[in-house]
Formats: C-alpha cells, structure tokens, sequence
C-alpha cells in the first residue's frame, strides 16, 4: 500500500510536468470556461442554467478522455509497462494509478469551475451538492473506465487519438453542453444516448439542480456507473504489457461491450 | 554442489511458423557470470524473456533459483534483477523518484550507494527524458540491483555506453560476481564476454550450439594461433615449417598461422640465430571467441 501511495503521489506529480497533461486537465478545460463559457452567456442567458454542470463535463472530456488514454499507449509503446512488470508490478496497479491521478487533477479543475463559476459569471450553484458531488463521481469513473479501455485496446498513439476524438467531438456537440437536448431532432437525441457525457448532462440538470429532463435522471447514473464498471473490468482482461506479445484477437469488439448500458440507454429512455 | 541458479532445459517457442527457440538446454552455476551469445533474432532476448516471465515458452521446464517463472512471478521478483534490452521509464519522474519507487515496490530501503558507484549521484533530480542513453542504462542497472537479487539478468547492458561507462559497469558486474550474484549477459559483444563471462553459450537460429568457458571454446575450434615476426635483416621471408599451415609477408612483419605455435615460435627463434639475425617484434595471438563464433555461424549457415 505505501509503494502504491509512493505511486500515485509520484505520478500525480509528474502530471504537472508533462505538458500535454498539464494542457488538457488545466489549460483547455479552465481557458475554456473563462472564454466560452463567458460568451455563451452572454450570448444565451438560459446556457447560465448549465455553464457548472457544462463545464465540468468538458473538463471530464478533455482530462480523462484526451489525456488519460494517449499516456497508456504510450508508456506500452515505449516499454515503460514492461519495465514495471519486471520489477514485480501487477497489472491492475498499472490501470488504476494513472487513472486515479488523472483524476485527482480533473477534480481540482472541477473545484475551481464549481466554486468560481457562480462568483464570476453570476450562474446558479447546484441545489443538490451531495447529488451533485456524485453525479460528478459518476461522470469521472464511466469516463475514466472508458478512457483506460481505450488506452488499453489501442496499439498505437495515432490510434488512440482517433477513438478520443470519436468520443471527444461528438460529446461537445450533442450531449447537451452547448445546445439542450430538447432542442435536437429525435436522430441526433438517440445518436447522443450513446455518449456517456449525455447521461451525465442530464444528471446534473435532474438530480443536481432539480430540473427537468427527457428521463428519469437515475437510470442515467446507473447507466454510467455500470459502463464505468464495464470499462475497468474490460480494461484490466484486455490490458497487455507490450505491443509485441500474443495480442488477444478481437480486443476492439471486446471492447465495445462497455458500450452496451449506452446503447440500452439510447433503445430504452428516449 | 548446490542446485543451479538458472535450469533451462527443452525450451522451444514459436511465434507463427518461425520456431525463435527449439530445445534450448543450458543451466548457469550460482555465482557465475553466464553469457548468452549470439547474432541479432537468435533468441537471447526470447530466452530473457521467458526466464523473466515475461514470455511464456511454448514448451520446456525453467528454474530460476528453483522458481518457475512462469507460475511463480510474485517469488521471482524477489530473487531475480532485470535489466531490460528495449524497457524504459517514465519520461518525467527523476533519477530519485524512481529510486524510490522501485525501493518502495521490491519493500526495501533505497540504496542510494549504487547510484553514486553507476556515476548517477549528481543527476538524482534530473527527469529520466533529459537522461543520455548511457545514463538511462545505468539507471536500469540501479533499479535491478536495489533488491540485492540473488540473479542479475543483464540483455546487451553496454549497447550504447561510453568507453568510460563501460568499464565501470564491468568493474560493477565483477563486483556483484564477488558479492555471490549469478550474472546471465546477453550479448553480441564477443569481447565483453570473452573478458566478463566465466562460461558462454552460443545461440544460433534458436537452437544452443556451444557451451563452454570461453578458452574451452576458442580450443575447440579450427582456429589459427597467429604468431607475428619482425627482425633487422628479414630473415624470416621464405621460413617454412611443418606445422604452419599458412605465411604471409605484412609491411616488414612475417606473419604465421598454426595450430602448434610452440614449435613454431622455438623454430622460428632457431632460424634467427641461425641466421644471425636480431629479433625486433615477436607476437602471439591465440584465437579469438569471436573467430570462433564466426566459425559455428558459417557452420550453422552451411547445414541450413
């Protein structure tokens, strides 16, 4: 336990050094809200309602999803895994550090945004904060389960960054951040059921803020917490020390078994 | 006599239809420096790899201190140091950190004694990324030595070090010898296991074919003791004898090869004063583990 504490504290730390982590869990997430976030405001007063929730999600996004992923590939690609391996480190240590460093920066970041974001902006705080505090919990583990299964499944840096911006892009757009649901024709509502970030949108809007959503704002949290578990159980069956070994065939249809609570979602909700 | 350090016996692995390794048979004495030579894709690294459990054999038993690596991973690190041939670190963690870490995961205090000795003291806040490719090897080294491990694995450890660096990690090997560490080197550098290795196998296309010190090996083969003369008045150009298979004139050297360079050289001693000649230069050359090795690579190719 205090090696694995020696561990995360060392890779939290050395997060801060890494300039691509350092863009992606500080830079992107808070420059974002301050301009974006700023302007949309003005521009759409109703967008005040969801700028916390919003904001928080793409921090989410651009932390975990952006920044988590790219880092696995790359300490496989280059054998820091196996340096590890040989020296006694079990595999499960090797997912979970990354991934609860990544996320202790995404909640720094989140803490800002909660706390600044009604003092700067003048938009409403959540009325719920213990349901708040665990929609956001929910948010960080569906997407760091799927961001570790990503950073496992994928051999290459190249490809990985294709399966962040498959998750990436469409979830800026049509999960709810910028444009309420409401407001999207039926295909696009069903094509974002399969977004996590859309389950977490409405989470906080319901559960949080006491709002009102397309649907009973629990299932959705269900549904993340379930596709979280799926993500850490798939990554760690499919996780692999190096590219050069007898790789698992199939990985990738393996792997979009921690799809499948989304698409429940998107067949069963709206 | 006390079990082996390392047991390998009938290990084969495949990857597709190219067999890397085919009933490989060699054990390593405690406390010996073990080399495990041969060319680039003979399996060294396969060999590592499984040793270190890294891989699993496709068949064949291995013991590593009686361990089995391949069941037994969480013993093996205890026993067992790695240094890696392709490993790496995390680009942004220090010299210190690292220390640390690995200190932390093999439960023992860091022994910050081996860095000063690898030449790593004054670096100990440097990040791994901004490290020479000198410095990350000796780094590795540092790290599969903290645990004192009873078997050192080293896959080609001075690829890439400097004249000075070299040395030191030969002077470090020696002294770990002396300390009671068993050493399995992997290398294609014949020199350095001709001056580091108590014994050596040869591996070539997956298969051992020599074993053996390195003098016994050299001796085995057909090589040629070379014996190199130069005197004041050349008297050695049209020297022959019985036993020198091959002469050559070089510059002002007469140059010989044989296979009994005892008689040659007394003969050759004889022919000077014979000839009242004066003796300049006199060297002999005993046959080199790296013309040996070449000897059983164009064997090897030849059977193919």
């Amino acid at each position: 336990m205090k090696a694995f504490m020696l561990h995360f504290a060392l890779e939290f730390r050395a997060a801060l050094r890494n300039r691509n982590l350092l863009l992606m869990n500080y830079l992107l997430p808070l420059g974002f809200y301050l301009l974006i976030g700023g302007m949309m405001v003005q521009i759409n007063p109703f967008f005040g309602d969801q700028m916390i929730p919003a904001m928080v999600i793409l921090t989410v996004l651009s932390g975990v999803i952006m920044g988590l992923p790219t880092n696995l590939v790359e300490a496989r690609e280059a054998g820091i895994l196996r340096s590890f391996r040989v020296n006694g480190l079990q595999s499960g240590t090797l997912i979970a550090i990354p991934a609860l460093a990544n996320a202790l920066h995404v909640c720094l970041t989140a803490l800002v945004i909660t706390v600044s974001a009604p003092l700067i902006f003048k938009v409403p705080a959540p009325v719920d904060w213990p349901m708040y505090l665990l929609v956001f919990l929910l948010t960080l583990f569906a997407n760091s389960g799927l961001a570790t299964l990503i950073g496992v499944i994928t051999r290459s840096g190249q490809m990985a960054i294709l399966w962040q911006q498959l998750l990436f892009i469409p979830s800026m757009i049509l999960s709810g951040l910028m444009v309420p649901l409401t407001l999207m024709p039926d295909w696009g509502q069903k094509l974002s059921l399969m977004l996590p970030a859309t389950y977490a949108m409405a989470a906080f809007q319901g559960s949080a803020y006491e709002g009102e959503t397309l649907w009973y704002a629990p299932y959705g949290m269900l549904l993340l917490f379930v596709g979280g578990v799926l993500g850490f159980v798939l990554a760690s069956r499919l996780f692999s020390w190096d590219n050069q070994n007898d790789v698992q065939r199939h990985r990738v249809v393996l792997a979009l078994v921690a799809m499948i609570p989304y698409l429940l979602g998107a067949l069963l909700l709206v | 006599m006390a079990d082996p350090a390392i047991e390998v016996h009938g290990l084969s692995k495949r990857y597709g239809d190219h067999a890397a390794l085919d009933q490989v048979d060699f054990s390593v004495r405690r406390g010996e420096i073990f080399g495990l030579l041969g060319p680039n894709g003979a399996g060294k690294t396969t060999t590592l790899e499984c040793l270190e459990g890294l891989r699993l054999p496709d068949a064949g038993r291995l013991r590593v201190m009686g361990i089995d690596p391949t069941r037994e991973r969480h013993k093996l690190r205890q026993v067992m140091g790695v240094q890696l041939q392709t490993g790496s670190l995390p680009a942004y963690f220090t010299i210190r950190e690292m220390i640390r870490l690995f200190s932390a995961y093999h439960e023992v205090n860091p022994d910050w004694a081996v860095t000063e000795r690898l030449g790593l003291g004054n670096l100990l806040n440097t990040q791994y990324q901004a490290l020479s490719t000198g410095q990350k090897r000796r780094l590795s080294l540092a790290l599969a030595t903290l645990h004192q491990p009873a078997v050192l694995l080293l896959d080609e450890p001075t690829a890439g070090l400097d004249v000075g660096a070299r040395i030191a990690l030969h002077e470090l090997m020696r002294e770990l010898r002396a300390q009671g560490t068993t050493i399995l080197l992997s290398t294609h550098d014949m020199a350095e296991a001709e001056t580091m290795a108590d014994r050596v196998a040869i591996l070539l296309q997956g298969r051992i074919v020599a074993v053996g010190t390195p003098r016994e090996l050299t001796a085995t083969g057909a090589g040629l003791t070379k014996v190199t003369v130069r005197t004041i008045n050349n008297s050695l150009r049209a020297f022959t004898h019985p036993q020198i298979r091959q002469s050559q004139q070089q510059d002002e050297y007469a140059v010989f090869y044989t296979t009994e360079p005892g008689p040659v050289v007394t003969a050759i001693m004889h022919h000077i004063q014979t000839e009242a000649d004066e003796l300049v230069d006199l060297r002999v050359e005993r046959p080199s583990l790296e013309e040996r090795f070449l000897e059983l690579t164009r064997t090897a190719a030849s059977d193919v």
